[in-house]
């Protein structure tokens, strides 16, 4: 079977400056794969690589066998069409209320009438449990927590088979970043997608990831379930997961 | 993966609807309609429902099925317990409510309303920034160590001196073509050196003022609302006050203050440049000797007029400022308001100059006419 996503000798440099060095890496359908690394190694970079948003210098990067940057441009919407993006700040659009930023994707399809899209926007504005009353506000009104359910609302539009999210609890109070991941961890088990993400929150970590690659000096050196990755032998992985806050989190909860 | 299908299988009584193949967003049939239409038939026709060949079925499907089902469950259904729930979401929606606004011939009255009261708020919150200002100025008075030369010098920078090289071609430009135009009309009456008159009045009086005041709205105008704006969206005006500093005294005080005093410096020269094109334009045209025109040009333009321009080069450039931070001040947090924000507040500086043009035409009718 394809994976989801497949990175095949992924180089990244900018300027004089590595950042990737051949990287290969693959992402079964149905896993939740969490990219983590030191500030710099470069995983937001990778992210955005997937998604299509960035050129690796070499390489191939292809989402369910198709490559993201394929010179065609229909190939690439399609690719386009078939993964959602969860920014870190939500990035929604300023302009257009929780209704429409919702509705844009599916707009967009050209395929949908008016009163099913009306519908399916309701179903996704439950799906994140928000209710039909914040449809009608604009992204200045909302607070954090609503910013990013209304963003996974958005990625979610058109029934993607990959969720790539940058950082999603970044910016949560911990309260809130807890509620976000069971939301995440309910609606992949409901959906089925797979997710692949970046995060330096190893509570977000531990309650999702069923695989964990971790990205040092401009490599994967470890591409493993949560439980075996701890106990790879590198100083990087020592420090993150092995620090006492870390320890107790990682014990709780695997 | 296959499209979703449906197919109908006569059976003894109402018959019965079997569907198949992947109920989802990226497979079902382009165009819609007919899939509906069908589905529609069937449902009317109170058929038993068989979805047990759906391989997947997404909310996309689910709500396709739920219209055409004219939003109740059918009498027969045959689904797993999954297919039932991901029904079951979709029928949790309350339909759209049409909402149809009232068409009414009054809606233009209406608008013109709107209009007024928005112009009224707009005049009271400007009155309402220039006291703002005055009393800023007033506190600077009693605290000079705290009054914001750096900002000052700044946008006297980039609003006066970076100025200097397109004002100076516009006004040459304007001087050109004025001169040339008139240049033809004169020589019909012998007159060709009332030019010197003509080109010395309305360039100095008139045009240098006016266009360094659109060009400075277009240019400085929107960059401050621009400027302002972007600091509301991005909360950096919050943060200077949390820092205890005034956003008017730091932000809007020094670029009324260098607007105000950058603006006269540039009606001279573009009145200059202008002059300086109408000059050369004479020459070439009509053979008006430069030595002729410059000594003729003090005697035929009293002085009175560029003390006009240079009063009105003051007056515009406190205006333009003015509204330029009023409508920065104004933005809301959003793309969308920044853009309309900038507009207005462009085509609202060059309006408010026509008009206070006009206003300095009919005070200054005695003063600075030859002959007079």
């Amino acid at each position: 079977m394809t994976p989801a996503i497949e990175l095949r000798g992924v180089t990244t440099r900018f300027g004089k400056v590595v950042i990737h060095d051949d990287i290969h890496l693959d992402v079964r359908t149905g896993d939740i794969l969490c990219l983590v690394g030191g500030s710099g190694s470069g995983k937001t970079t990778l992210l955005r690589e997937i998604v299509g948003l960035l050129a690796p210098t070499h390489g191939t990067v292809r989402l369910f066998g198709q490559a993201v940057l394929d010179p065609d441009p229909r190939v690439r919407r399609d690719v386009r069409r078939r993964f959602g993006m969860l920014f870190q700040q939500g990035a929604l659009f300023s302009a257009l209320n929780v209704f429409d930023n919702i509705a844009f994707p599916l707009r967009e399809l050209r395929i949908l009438d008016k009163s099913h899209i009306h519908d399916l926007v309701f179903m996704k504005l439950a799906m994140v449990e928000l209710e039909p009353r914040h449809a009608m506000l604009m992204p200045a009104e909302l607070s954090g927590g609503m910013i990013k359910r209304v963003a996974l609302a958005r990625a979610l539009a058109l029934e993607p088979e990959l969720l790539v999210l940058d950082e999603p609890t970044a910016g949560l109070d911990p309260d809130l970043a807890d509620n976000f991941v069971q939301l995440i961890r309910t609606l992949q088990k409901q959906l089925g997608f797979t997710v692949a993400m970046v995060t330096h929150d190893l509570d977000t970590l531990a309650g999702l990831a069923t695989r964990v690659a971790v990205l040092a000096g401009q490599r994967i050196i470890a591409d493993a379930s949560p439980a075996e990755v701890l106990d790879v032998d590198h100083p990087f992985i020592k420090t993150f997961f092995c620090s006492e806050h870390a320890r107790s989190v990682m014990r709780r909860r695997l | 993966m296959a499209t979703a299908a449906v197919e109908f299988g006569e059976t003894p009584g109402t018959g019965i609807v079997r569907l198949s193949g992947d109920w989802t967003l990226s497979r079902l049939p382009v165009p819609l309609e007919t899939l509906q239409a069908q589905l529609r038939d069937f449902a009317a026709r109170g058929a038993a429902w068989e979805m047990s060949d759906v391989s997947r079925l997404d909310s996309a499907g689910a709500v396709v099925l739920w219209q055409a089902w004219g939003r109740h469950w059918p009498t027969t259904l045959v689904a797993s317990d999954e297919q039932q729930a991901i029904l079951a979401r979709a029928a949790a929606i309350s339909p759209a409510l049409a909402s149809q606004r009232p068409f009414s011939p009054l809606i233009w009255l209406a608008r013109l309303g709107w209009l007024m009261l928005a112009a009224g708020k707009n005049a009271r919150d400007m009155t309402a920034l220039i006291g703002q200002l005055a009393l800023d100025i007033v506190y600077l008075c009693a605290h000079p160590r705290e009054i914001p030369w750096r900002e000052f010098s700044a946008t006297l920078y980039k609003s006066g001196a970076l100025a200097l090289p397109v004002t100076a071609l516009v006004g040459f430009l304007i001087g050109v073509v004025l001169s040339y135009l008139s240049s033809l009309q004169l020589k019909t009456f012998g007159a060709d050196i009332f030019i010197v008159n003509l080109l010395g009045i309305s360039v100095i009086r008139e045009l240098g003022p006016v266009i360094v005041a659109v060009l400075v709205a277009g240019r400085s105008g929107s960059a401050m609302t621009a400027q302002i704006g972007v600091m509301r969206v991005t909360e950096e005006i919050d943060a200077l006050a949390t820092m205890g500093i005034s956003r008017t005294v730091r932000l809007v005080l020094p670029k009324v203050a260098a607007l105000a005093v950058a603006m006269p410096l540039l009606v001279v020269w573009c009145s200059a440049a202008g002059i300086l094109g109408g000059m050369v334009s004479a020459n070439l045209e009509m053979e008006l000797a430069y030595g002729y025109f410059i000594s003729t040009l003090p005697k035929v333009v009293p002085v009175a007029n560029v003390w006009i321009g240079i009063g009105k080069g003051f007056c515009f450039g406190l205006l333009i400022a003015l509204i330029a931070c009023h409508f920065g001040l104004k933005v809301r947090p959003n793309t969308e308001s920044l853009s309309s924000r900038t507009t207005s507040s462009v085509v609202a500086a060059i309006t408010v100059v026509i008009i206070v043009d006009a206003v300095f035409a009919v005070l200054t009718r005695r003063i600075g006419m030859p002959g007079l």
